[in-house]
């Protein structure tokens, strides 16, 4: 017990003379979350559109109208013609044409029917798809419009009346930060147990003193919990400075309790200190530990669900998503905080997260050698 | 000298390959209580790579030794609670003030917290650091740092101290003073395993062996060696004989 209480006290002499820990920990959580949740947002606004209009009729020129006074079009272009306006999406300058062909408004009174084109530019994938849906949303209202004017003494109203209402349980105004802030955070965590915690023992190889340790008789376990304690506090330190940020800076208060997020977050840190244990015994320099932890954390960031929701992926992918922590930690950072959900209810993500952090340690443990 | 003639570390036919390549071929030794026993050789030649299966953190490929008493195989915790290292890269924390290191490694060793602080004063007085103990080590010069190094390595009053070219990079006159302290230590019972490449160290020791190509190629008192091969120097000596070496420096 000495031991071990000789080790932590250098380890944290050391913590306590380093700026760059001491900036990694104050700094990267209030940067990353003060930035991140405004810039990456899903909500697309502004969708360059140019426009074609062969008809220039009456009608023809309100539904140019109903794009004009949206939101989430600019219009950046009236043209002639399509070849002119596929020119516009090739530049670069629009994202999508909207074609209103010669004898639109003819079309509709006589035929009662018209047609029109819309041409997406795919590129950026997200934007032309959330576009276009907006476009049909538009063209839809139109068609309502049109044809509720024309029909002279309804007996009953000819549009459908079945008026869907949407209510979003759990994040009424659909707040954008209430979605990310959460997934932030975990990330951040992920980053302190991860990375800290390796670059510190693969350090001590690079200068050597890991040998001078490795002659003493410390054993083992003192060695390995002298190292993971210290990072595993860190680790409630950065959860804490950022649920601070959360709720000062976007009003983010849990629903749920804060005792069961710290619960979750203390075995889920003892995962992610198994990782970094097995990269430190795994590699000899600094850059090696880098190179693998990025590795790893390129993976479980784009496969745990903060960006591309994991119920979208493929199968195969899904079952990838079973084996990386930071999507357990993730999901339970939202079910706590947005739904406010119970110790039950993230019993299934604690008892994985669990098993991860004994693989990871037993792993790292094994693969620890004092003699070569 | 505290010569009582008890055999403290003992090796024979100690052997370790990596691959083809025999590192360390059959050697065999004994050093007795309170002796300076020098290990030249050129680089490569496996003095480093014997030592480290001496302190147990590399295991041999055949061949048994002791140390203090203890098998290297089976008894390495014994044998590391019994030993004193300082090894070739500079081990202390540099990150940490003097007197932290002086603490850490010491209670690491189990030395209790009352004899630790009166050892740790004796220890900065002796190495007139007393005003430099919240120093960084890595404010202090190269010189200083070795010094405090060696001091550190035998704070437990271990049985025996290795040290694995204790003063490279450093001038002739810090090279003596740090030989005093191998000497004051040495008269107080302590055994010194130490290698070096700096021939005028040998000339220190009690005894030297010198190793080349894995092997130990000569193995006495400096002044019975220089009568033995008519040399006046173990400078020449080792050169004569390093010159039938196979291996290049690394």
């Amino acid at each position: 017990m000495r031991t071990l209480l000789i080790l932590l006290r250098k380890e944290f002499q050391q913590i306590r003379r380093n700026p760059s820990i001491l900036r990694i920990i104050f700094l990267m959580p209030a940067v990353q979350l003060l930035i991140l949740p405004l810039a990456a947002d899903y909500e697309v606004k502004h969708v360059n559109l140019t426009i074609v209009n062969n008809d220039h009729s009456t009608y023809a020129q309100r539904l140019v109208q109903k794009f004009e006074v949206s939101d989430h079009f600019n219009i950046t272009g009236y043209v002639d013609n399509y070849t002119e306006a596929l020119q516009t999406i090739e530049q670069d300058k629009a994202d999508i044409i909207i074609t209103i062909p010669d004898h639109f408004e003819r079309d509709l009174i006589r035929e009662d029917k018209s047609e029109l084109h819309l041409a997406v530019n795919a590129v950026n994938g997200a934007k032309g798809n959330i576009g276009s849906a907006y476009a049909m949303t538009i063209i839809n209202q139109f068609n309502q419009e049109v044809r509720s004017e024309w029909i002279v003494f309804p007996k009953t109203n000819p549009v459908p009346i079945i008026d869907v209402t949407t209510i979003n349980r759990f994040n009424d105004d659909m707040k954008y930060s209430l979605f990310m802030v959460p997934g932030i955070l975990v990330i951040l965590v992920t980053m302190v147990g991860s990375f800290l915690a390796s670059l510190n023992i693969v350090h001590e190889k690079e200068v050597g003193t890991i040998e001078q340790l490795n002659v003493s008789p410390i054993k083992k376990y003192q060695f390995i919990l002298g190292k993971l304690i210290p990072f595993w506090l860190l680790g409630f330190v950065v959860l804490t400075i950022g649920l601070l940020i959360a709720r000062l800076v976007y009003g983010i208060i849990p629903e749920g309790s804060l005792g069961l997020i710290y619960l979750f977050a203390s075995v889920y840190l003892l995962a992610l200190l198994g990782i970094g244990l097995l990269i430190s015994t795994l590699a000899e320099t600094q850059q090696q530990a880098m190179l693998m932890s990025f590795f790893f954390m390129m993976v479980f960031i784009l496969m745990g669900g903060l960006y591309t929701s994991i119920d979208g992926m493929p199968h195969w992918a899904q079952v990838v998503t079973r084996f990386n922590p930071v999507r357990y930690f993730i999901e339970v950072m939202r079910m706590v905080i947005m739904k406010g959900s119970g110790l039950r209810d993230i019993l299934p993500n604690l008892y994985a997260i669990g098993a991860m952090a004994i693989f990871f340690n037993t792993l790292a443990i094994l693969s620890y050698r004092k003699r070569s | 000298m505290h010569k009582e003639g008890q055999i403290v570390i003992s090796a024979s036919e100690l052997t370790k390959t990596f691959g083809d390549f025999t590192a360390v071929d059959h050697i065999s030794f004994e050093v007795k209580k309170g002796e300076i026993f020098g290990f030249l050789g050129a680089n490569g030649a496996g003095k480093t790579t014997a030592m480290k299966m001496l302190i147990g953190i590399l295991s041999p490929t055949s061949g048994n030794a002791s140390v203090a008493g203890y098998d290297i195989y089976t008894q390495t915790e014994h044998v590391k609670q019994n030993i004193g290292y300082m090894s070739q890269r500079f081990s202390l924390y540099e990150d940490i003030p003097v007197i932290e290191n002086i603490r850490f490694f010491g209670g690491i060793y189990g030395v209790g917290a009352k004899e630790l602080k009166a050892k740790s004063a004796a220890l900065l007085d002796k190495l007139e650091l007393t005003s430099s103990a919240k120093t960084l080590v890595r404010d202090l010069p190269l010189g200083w740092k070795q010094k405090l190094a060696f001091s550190i390595s035998i704070l437990h009053d271990p049985q025996v101290v290795f040290l694995d070219e204790p003063t490279g990079g450093v001038d002739p006159i810090t090279r003596r003073k740090f030989w005093e302290l191998i000497y004051e230590a040495a008269d107080r019972g302590v055994t010194v395993f130490v290698t070096t490449h700096y021939m005028d160290e040998a000339e220190y020791c009690d005894r030297i062996s010198i190793m080349v190509d894995g092997r130990i190629a000569a193995m006495d008192k400096p002044a019975i060696l220089k009568e033995q091969f008519q040399s006046p120097t173990i400078d020449a000596i080792f050169t004569q004989l390093a010159r039938g070496a196979k291996r290049t420096a690394d």
